[in-house]
């Protein structure tokens, strides 16, 4: 891992015995309690300590919920129905798992936007990004397969629009899709069957995700934080060690996020649900207005933007593999946005368009509403295949601080007393 | 002469080991398939699902002008009795004209046009027996209700995405590739239908 040298001193005779056999504990040490961080770091770089939180905390109310849930299509309505109002704390564990899943996602788009903000996918961080992306879609299956769960109206017509989606594919190959999707649900329309299947994967998921994120900190242990000053650190001034500096950051910013949190669970619970999912499902009637959950809505609109079943298609799953070639498509060498002044304003006009994306994916697909949802969807993808290929060519970058300790104390980045800060670097 | 035949040796052995080495990588690779195809398979319809795949319906209390919904296969069917006038608009449009050309109709090759009579059965024109899911992304279309939309062409109306089909259940406008499916389904008598 990281080129430091780590302070850990096996104090005991026990940790002198076990350095020797499995220097975990030095591991540790050195990732995580010496670990050079910059020390410029804002709020922002929380969200990573915030996003380990919210895995952690889906797993064990997930393992809870699985010791009561039921899931038959008979069953699985009536069983979250119990949890609710029958298991002890059920009400408790659910409503954690429910908002748990948008609170996950909150602070995962917070996450991707700091990274694009400060350019932290740009080299040597594109093996970090990209497994970034590829949490971001291992997220957004496992939500996918838990919303279908709960087998209410929204659920079950979901499931049905989401996996026609493969269906498309009989545009390129006649049949082809019929087949995937008819493999997909284990018959010839949604069942019960498919929502056993569903609950499988969605249990099993969530460990790929933890298995994915050791090799996201990992590489990140590699290269090192990005830092709002997109440079690196070049002298121990630059940083200070994780432990307790960063550490304590982390634990403040989990704090308040916890608030909000606790807020939905003990509120609003449902608020950020959808009312006709506490219909349950019928294979009979499709809600007059189907809709995702808030946190797909963006690619939703995408979705429908395009007129075209397949196009639609292409175009939302597009939208996120395009992420993975961003680290090639920015053409600056500057890193964070901070110090790119014309890059700046697209790229919260980028911002902006995903927020407004999310607003019409939400709206019926009609009238003046699919005319908008085209104009950000072009934005979209014009951001990332020109504005980013031909901004960064050519753009005059703002003067720039000479290392991180200068940013953060001005002049020469000396301290100005040495000795204020007695503590080992 | 001694390093000559025992480079010859060499070669030789190496000949040998490569064809191991493919061979039984072959091998490896066609078992490490054969084990992946259950794996694979097992998540297809199963034989209690392959078995409910026919469904017989009375349709003699439907009155003209109704339509019921029955189930099949897990799926609603759509079995319209429909007015004079719904077959004769149904009749008036050109099928070449149509987004989809093709019947659709379970019974009859890809290629035939989707006419009204390629669509419903000879002598049997007021029925319109097709499976009520939408094409584009599976909702179930609006227009079985007497009070419901109908869309403008006065047939069926997807409200998820604005699909309008009309009283030949074909797609007229919207983002719906297909015309609704007919399935392959027979008169057992005057009023008695079977499905699949």
């Amino acid at each position: 891992m990281a080129q430091h040298d780590s302070t850990y001193k096996p104090g005991s005779r026990l940790e002198h015995w076990m350095d020797e056999r499995l220097p975990i504990m030095r591991m540790m040490h050195g990732q995580f309690v010496d670990f050079p961080t910059p020390r410029n770091l804002n709020y922002l770089w929380t969200f990573g300590g915030i996003l380990s939180f919210c895995l952690a905390v889906q797993i064990v109310t997930g393992i809870v919920l699985a010791m009561h849930y039921i899931p038959t299509a008979d069953m699985a309505f009536d069983s979250v129905e119990r949890i609710r109002r029958d298991v002890n704390y059920g009400w408790l564990i659910r409503n954690v798992h429910a908002v748990g899943a948008s609170m996950f996602f909150f602070a995962v788009y917070i996450h991707i936007a700091r990274g694009l903000y400060y350019g932290s996918y740009k080299a040597p961080r594109e093996v970090l990004w990209i497994l970034g992306v590829l949490l971001f879609l291992l997220m957004m299956a496992t939500g996918f397969l838990g919303y279908t769960l709960p087998w209410g109206q929204m659920s079950f017509w979901g499931v049905t629009v989401i996996t026609n989606l493969f269906s498309s594919l009989d545009a390129i190959v006649p049949g082809l899709g019929t087949k995937i999707v008819t493999w997909l649900w284990g018959g010839f329309s949604v069942s019960s069957v498919t929502l056993n299947r569903f609950f499988s994967l969605h249990y099993l998921l969530p460990f790929v995700i933890a298995g994915v994120v050791v090799l996201h900190i990992w590489a990140l242990h590699v290269v090192g934080q990005n830092n709002p000053t997109g440079l690196d650190i070049k002298t121990k001034a630059d940083s200070v060690p994780m432990a307790p500096y960063a550490v304590m950051k982390d634990l403040f910013g989990l704090g308040v996020f916890v608030l909000l949190f606790a807020w939905f669970v003990f509120f609003a619970p449902d608020y950020l649900g959808h009312a006709d999912n506490y219909v349950p499902a019928n294979p009979l009637v499709t809600p007059p207005h189907i809709v995702p959950e808030w946190y797909f809505l963006p690619f939703y609109a995408i979705l429908r933007a395009i007129p075209s079943k397949l196009g639609g298609v292409v175009a939302m799953f597009s939208a996120i593999v395009v992420l993975v070639f961003i680290p090639w498509l920015d053409t600056s060498r500057v890193r964070s946005a901070r110090y790119r002044p014309l890059y700046k304003w697209f790229l919260w006009f980028f911002f902006f368009s995903v927020l407004a994306l999310g607003y019409l994916g939400g709206k019926p697909a009609e009238g003046v509403y699919v005319a908008w949802a085209q104009f950000f969807t072009a934005y979209y993808f014009a951001f990332f295949l020109l504005i980013m290929p031909i901004v960064g060519v050519m753009e005059t970058p703002s003067a720039m601080p000479r290392s991180i300790a200068e940013s953060v104390l001005g002049g020469s980045g000396q301290p100005a007393g040495a000795t204020s800060a007695p503590e080992k670097r | 002469m001694k390093e000559e035949a025992d480079l010859a040796a060499q070669t030789e052995d190496a000949t040998r080991r490569d064809f191991l080495v493919v061979a039984a990588s072959a091998f490896a690779a066609v078992g490490g398939a054969a084990t992946l195809w259950p794996l694979i398979q097992q998540m297809n319809p199963d034989a209690s699902t392959q078995a409910m795949a026919s469904t017989e319906i009375d349709v003699a209390p439907i009155k003209e002008g109704q339509a019921i919904t029955v189930m099949w296969r897990g799926k609603p069917v759509f079995i319209r009795h429909r007015t004079k006038t719904e077959i004769d608009a149904a009749k008036s449009v050109d099928p070449s004209s149509l987004p989809d050309s093709s019947a659709r109709n379970g019974a009859l090759p890809e290629s035939a046009p989707a006419s009204d009579a390629n669509r419903t059965k000879a002598g049997k024109e007021q029925w319109l027996v097709m499976v009520g899911i939408c094409t584009h992304l599976g909702c179930i279309p609006k227009g079985q209700g007497l009070s419901d939309v109908k869309g403008d062409y006065n047939g069926w109306f997807c409200v998820c995405h604005g699909s309008h089909y009309d009283t030949a259940g074909r797609i007229r406008r919207g983002p719906a590739p297909r015309n609704l499916d007919v399935p392959a389904y027979s008169f057992l008598s005057d009023t008695m239908i079977k499905i699949g």
